[in-house]
């Protein structure tokens, strides 16, 4: 569905006086089966957004090439556009258009009639739980109700491939979680190969077939969810002490969990990484309250992007974002 | 296709415009201030200037003043569209992207065409005399004006897509028309501008549109002022309509 061989795009800015290329992409390869989920996972400002519009025609790539949805995106952009539906981040309907007339205007924009585009619009309506939203206008919405409505401008037309550039950025959980059945629907039930990016793990986790990890424009890994979440190794069990005396032995007891790897203290910050922190924290603790020590604050961590990053490029995602 | 589209994009322009017309009416109010507020201290200078009638004269440079004004700033509203992912969204489908420009534009000159109108009609119930086709090929001139400010507006806009770019460069490029092209006093030797004035002046196209205008209003049809200033309007709306779909052809906006 996708292909694409040493994609990149550089962009001239100026600094100062100076003209400086910057490399938002440095040639990445990209191949999406039919009927694929997946997850293009990284920071911000890791190239994720500049690759998705490169695929959708919307962005020249500098150097390389792909095929998106069986046609060139260099010699075909007309064929891509026809066949696949985008998502962006920043919406896709005015504030003060009512969402009937937004989603119709958008299909004629493909060459739908107008009685298909209203039938196959309030199909959509229907089945991303938009009920009875026909003729409100967007700025009345909730945040996932927008959402779902931007989906539904990218689904009118029946696209094969559905781009979704971070799709739930904004939402509060529950509406994540229901936007999440939604996507997997696109494909489940509607048989279209969905990319997404996102710079959730737990997004990723549960969506996706397969991962790309992008970082400084450069796929730095392609691996399923629980090959990437393995190299991480488990949960971060993170120890506040009262007294920077006791770190020596929580440290010790903190190594002496079975599984347990990358154990450091740090003052009063004692942290150790084990496979899975439910079944590891209550015999820690009655051994810390054996120990006699008392701790201000315990906190644990899922394995988080910021993990999986950290293994894969030795550096943390936020040092420089 | 191409019309269709365009038609598509125009129709759903025009219905946001008509829900929120305060635009419409702003661009309206600006001319009509200057009617009521500025027309009444021409009149005594009716015969200094060299007309007959101080509206007759005064109304064509309100109507230029119409064309550019109204027009030069729909740019604003291309940068909200693309805050809200609209522009993007629509050109990801196989819509023509001079079709996304081209609505926008006749969304633009639709409203000018209007807010034209009334101006005339109220200029006629100042006391405005003159030509009826005059004044209809003088909107047309104005229309045409408007639609190249409306095209080059918005390509600056999908180029700069920041209001805090736009506005600076625009206000620097309507203040010195404003006042270069002669539309609230003329500028000529016959008037008492210094000469150095008038030659700095020739070399604003807006001039002659507004100079053709005039005559226009006043029946004056076959004058070299007159096919000057329809010359200007042509190179003005050609040039602004291939400025504006090449910006929107591009992809790398």
């Amino acid at each position: 569905m996708i292909h694409a061989r040493g994609l990149a795009r550089v962009f001239d800015t100026k600094r100062g006086r100076e003209k400086v290329a910057v490399t938002a992409v440095g040639g990445v390869d990209i191949d999406v089966d039919e009927g694929e989920i997946v997850g293009f996972l990284g920071p911000n400002g890791a190239g994720k957004t500049t690759t998705l519009r490169m695929l959708t025609t919307l962005l020249k790539p500098t150097r390389g090439t792909a095929t998106v949805a069986g046609f060139d995106l260099a010699t075909d952009p007309l064929n891509v556009r026809r066949n696949i539906g985008y998502v962006s981040q920043s919406g896709s309907t005015a504030m003060t258009a009512r969402a009937g007339e937004e989603v119709i205007d958008h299909a004629l924009l493909y060459g739908i009639s107008r009685d298909r585009a209203e039938k196959r619009g309030k199909q959509l309506f229907e089945q991303l739980d938009l009920d009875g939203m026909w003729l409100r206008q967007p700025k009345t919405m909730s945040g996932g109700q927008r959402r779902r409505l931007d989906i539904a401008m990218g689904l009118v037309h029946d696209p094969k491939l559905v781009f979704l550039d971070e799709p739930t950025t904004g939402l509060d959980p529950q509406a994540r979680a229901n936007l999440w059945t939604h996507i997997a629907d696109l494909r489940n039930k509607l048989g279209s190969t969905v990319f997404l990016t996102t710079h959730y793990l737990d997004e990723a986790d549960a969506l996706c077939d397969r991962i790309l990890v992008i970082d400084n424009g450069v796929i730095v890994a392609s691996d399923t969810p629980d090959a990437l979440k393995r190299q991480v190794a488990g949960d971060l069990i993170e120890l506040l002490l009262t007294q920077k005396s006791d770190a020596t032995a929580v440290l010790k007891l903190a190594k002496a969990i079975p599984g347990a790897t990358k154990a450091t203290s740090d003052g009063l910050v004692v942290t150790v990484r084990v496979p899975s922190a439910g079944g590891e924290l209550p015999p820690l603790l009655r051994a810390l309250e054996k120990a006699k020590v008392t701790l201000a604050a315990i906190e644990v961590r899922r394995p988080t992007l910021d993990d999986v990053f950290l293994t894969m490029t030795g550096r943390s995602l936020r040092e420089d974002s | 296709m191409f019309f269709f589209q365009t038609w598509v994009i125009y129709r759903r322009q025009m219905r946001l415009a008509l829900r929120n017309p305060v635009w419409v009416i702003i661009g309206l109010a600006q001319p009509i201030l200057y009617l009521c507020l500025f027309g009444p201290l021409l009149k005594p200078l009716t015969a200094q200037i060299g007309a007959l009638n101080a509206y007759t004269f005064f109304v064509p440079g309100l109507l230029i003043q119409l064309g550019l004004f109204g027009a030069l700033f729909s740019g604003f509203g291309l940068i909200s569209e693309w805050r809200q992912g609209v522009i993007e969204s629509e050109r990801v489908t196989p819509a023509s992207r001079a079709a996304l420009l081209l609505g926008r534009v006749l969304r633009d000159v639709t409203s000018l065409g209007v807010q034209g109108i009334v101006l005339v009609a109220l200029g006629f119930a100042f006391g405005m005399t003159g030509s009826i086709p005059g004044m209809i090929l003088g909107l047309l001139i104005t229309v045409l004006l408007g639609g190249a400010c409306s095209a080059s507006s918005n390509a600056l806009a999908l180029t700069l897509k920041s209001e805090d770019a736009l506005a600076p460069i625009l206000n620097s490029i309507a203040l010195p028309v404003l006042l270069l092209a002669g539309i609230l006093l003329p500028i000529s030797i016959k008037t008492g501008a210094p000469e150095w004035l008038v030659v700095v002046s020739d070399f604003m196209p807006i001039k002659y549109l507004v100079s053709a205008v005039r005559e226009l209003f006043t029946g004056d049809f076959f004058t070299l002022i007159t096919m000057w200033g329809c010359i200007w309007t042509v190179i003005l709306f050609a040039a602004g309509l291939w400025f504006g779909t090449r910006t929107f052809r591009k992809d790398n906006v």
